[in-house]
């Protein structure tokens, strides 16, 4: 096992991929020559070169068009989004053509490609730049996502998404990118669809993804350490397809649940997930379910405003001592 | 940006001058690929025909945007691809659905959503797809296939095949940021794309006048460096030549280039629209019939250079009539898709797992 960052184990998948698949080719806005905005890609250009590392203008609806047309016969470019939020701009390309060509055509051909980069706040940035659109990728059908928490999951998840013969869309965090954690150096994949229970509990179900799993573990601690209480965290690693054996069997074990996001949460992905628990769980629960969402506003920009506006500990562990009284 | 491009005016062609038939890309068509011709810009019409009668009855729902009076461009185009060439267009989808040879029978069954039909009944009038006669669709958002359509072409280039990928799009389409992104492009990355603009004169009720700024819509890819060219689309022989050049040069020298064809549609922007003699004038209509119907004027030149007698034409008249008549009765006889059908053909994955190893769940219906 290797120490490395997360931005460290994305940059292996794709290298791998490259090196794997000649049909494999980068595409974004600086991922080239610049090395990425957040260096994600870094060096990959200079190893592969102008075929299979390309920059592009900032026109995220023509290179993500051009993306999904080239992977009707067969290449299979990952995408990069400088900001998931600049996704908003390929709106039509992604959520119509991306997701709905396979169906349209009665399943005549399929969109190989992946859109990947950061989806998230706490970056003090303000509202147009700290989108998490996972709920609204899942909410369309012939589209998949995937939020990997750690570095492990990122690499894995990246190297399934590129293999995937449908659109996967990896949202990434720019508050992860520089962390570390152990990855093992012989190849490995995570499969799409699999949870991930982070930690073993008793007491309560915390039902999270992305980066909040981190901050629910750390929670976790607090509640064993000044609480006595042992959360379970489950991981839910991919969105959609989605892992609901593993959130019931969490919820079965320990009869209650707070599910934790960075959604907003009107119709966030926690929403599906607190539907899900309550109609085939229903009898398993001894209180409420229990959510933490960011603050249903847009992004504000003010520092420690924001760090309180997206789940933290405190918040976490609020919710999770509600629950339980 | 080459001189030679930026000094390209917009001049009108005067198609009487030019007997387009006698050019070589014309002159070496076999008598069969003419009769070809006539039949695929025929068989268009007369399909397009029934399926109004269809809707009238009520049993064609949702949009139908007919291409009648159009029909010639498609039918010119189709007619130049070769083996690594591919095409992708808008809403107004029949005709080059026809033209790249799908079957009646397969585009009335979709019109009528029935299971038989092209996408199973999925994807509908704007929604033709038929990947193995390189036709990608059938578009129902308008421009929203022109990055789809410079992707096609990234791909030959990426793999290093000698083709071109020409895209379809109207008048109103070229006003679609998506669209000026793409120009932008493709003319950086050198990339073999043909965008025929099917100028019809009209998005839904609004002329041309009254949607862009500048009449020549071609004559944007100037701004992009990207060489372009106009002709007119009643003639299928005018259609092939300036087509012929436009994808010859894509596929030569790997770059883009538009090509604006002046065409006119005779119905409504789509059956729903009844109005469309309010926004022209109903003259306007009739001159063009008479004068550039695209089958009259192809009929005539054939009989003139005897590929085609008044007898043969009417033959081949029939049996598009036949084969349209034909094509409905088995649309209507077929079923509609099983309700277990809403839920194929949205993963790949989800379709092709036999051994069930897929994991989680793709579909959240209580
Ligand atoms: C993004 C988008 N906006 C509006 C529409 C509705 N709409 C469909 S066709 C059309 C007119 C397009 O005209 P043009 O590009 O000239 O093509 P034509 O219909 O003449 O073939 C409009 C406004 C749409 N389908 N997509
Ligand atoms: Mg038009």
């Amino acid at each position: 096992m290797a120490l490395i960052t997360y931005r460290e184990a994305i940059k292996q998948a794709l290298a791998e991929e490259i090196e794997r698949d000649e049909n494999v080719c980068i595409m974004g806005e600086e991922v080239a020559q610049y090395n990425g905005a957040y260096k994600v890609t870094e060096g990959l250009w200079e190893k592969y070169g102008d075929k299979r590392v390309i920059d592009t203008p900032i026109s995220e609806a023509a290179f993500s068009g051009l993306a999904i047309g080239s992977s009707m016969l067969g290449i299979r470019p990952v995408v990069e989004m400088m900001f998931m939020s600049f996704s908003y701009v390929a709106f039509d390309q992604l959520f119509n053509n991306a997701s709905f060509c396979r169906y349209m055509s009665g399943g005549l051909m399929n969109v190989p490609i992946v859109v990947r980069g950061p989806a998230n706040g706490g970056t003090n940035v303000g509202a147009t730049h700290s989108h998490t659109p996972e709920n609204l990728i899942a909410n369309h059908p012939g589209l998949k996502v995937v939020c990997p928490s750690n570095a492990y999951d990122a690499k894995g998840l990246m190297k399934s998404a590129i293999r995937d013969n449908d659109p996967v869309f990896v949202m990434e965090n720019t508050l992860l990118y520089g962390e570390k954690w152990e990855v093992p150096e012989e190849e490995y994949v995570v499969e799409l669809g699999v949870a991930n229970v982070l930690k073993e509990g008793k007491d309560i179900s915390i039902i999270t993804h992305g980066r909040c799993a981190m901050i629910a573990l750390k929670a976790a601690e607090t509640l064993k350490t000044e609480h006595n209480i042992d959360a379970e965290i489950v991981d839910l690693r991919s969105i959609r397809p989605l892992d609901e054996a593993t959130i019931l069997n969490s919820v079965r074990k320990t009869h209650r649940a707070v599910l934790v996001e960075e959604n907003k949460p009107y119709c966030g992905v926690d929403a599906q997930i607190s539907h899900l628990i309550q109609y085939k769980a229903f009898d398993d629960l001894d209180a409420p379910i229990h959510r933490v969402s960011a603050i249903d506003a847009p992004q504000i920009y003010s520092k420690p405003l924001e760090d309180w506006q997206i789940p933290n500990e405190t918040r976490i562990i609020d919710s999770v001592l509600k629950c339980l009284a | 940006m080459p001189s030679k491009v930026a000094t390209q005016k917009p001049v009108k062609k005067s198609t009487s001058k030019t007997n387009f038939e006698t050019l070589p890309i014309n002159k070496k068509l076999s008598k069969e690929e003419k009769v070809g011709l006539y039949e695929t810009i025929l068989g268009i019409r007369r399909f397009e025909e029934k399926s109004l009668q269809a809707y009238n009855q009520g049993k064609i729902g949702g949009f139908l945007h007919l291409y009648i009076g159009q029909e010639a461009v498609a039918a010119g185009i189709v007619s130049l691809m070769e083996e690594n060439d591919h095409i992708i267009t808008a809403y107004r989808d029949h005709g080059h659905a026809l033209a790249v040879g799908m079957g009646m029978n397969e585009c009335m069954a979709e019109l009528y959503g029935k299971y038989t039909g092209c996408s199973k009944g999925k994807g509908g009038s704007m929604h033709f797809f038929a990947p193995d006669k390189r036709y990608w669709g059938g578009h129902g958002i308008v421009a929203g296939q022109t990055p789809l359509g410079a992707g096609l072409a990234f791909a030959l280039k990426y793999k290093g095949l000698k083709g071109c990928a020409v895209c379809f799009l109207g008048d109103g389409a070229v006003n679609q940021g998506s669209f000026m992104e793409t120009l932008n492009l493709v003319s950086l990355w050198g990339i073999p794309v043909v965008y025929v603009i099917e100028n019809n004169g009209y998005s839904m009720g609004t002329s041309l006048k009254r949607s862009s700024a500048e009449e020549s819509l071609a004559k944007r890819g100037e701004a992009f460096g990207i060489k372009w060219d106009t002709c007119e689309g009643h003639d299928v022989f005018e259609v092939r030549e300036a087509a012929n050049k436009a994808m010859t040069y894509a596929r030569e020298e790997l770059k883009p280039f538009i090509l604006e064809i002046r065409t006119y549609r005779y119905r409504g922007h789509s059956v729903a629209d009844a109005n469309h003699e309010k926004y022209r004038t109903k003259e306007e209509i009739e001159t063009y019939k008479k004068n550039k119907d695209p089958i009259i004027v192809l009929k005539n030149k054939l009989i003139a250079d005897k590929t085609l007698t008044e007898a043969s034409a009417k033959e081949i008249d029939q049996r598009m009539k036949d084969e349209a008549a034909v094509s409905s009765k088995f649309a209507e006889e077929s079923p509609y898709p099983p309700k277990s059908e809403i839920t194929t053909d949205v993963y790949w994955t989800v379709d092709n797992d036999k051994d069930q190893q897929l994991k989680g769940t793709y579909f959240f219906n209580d």
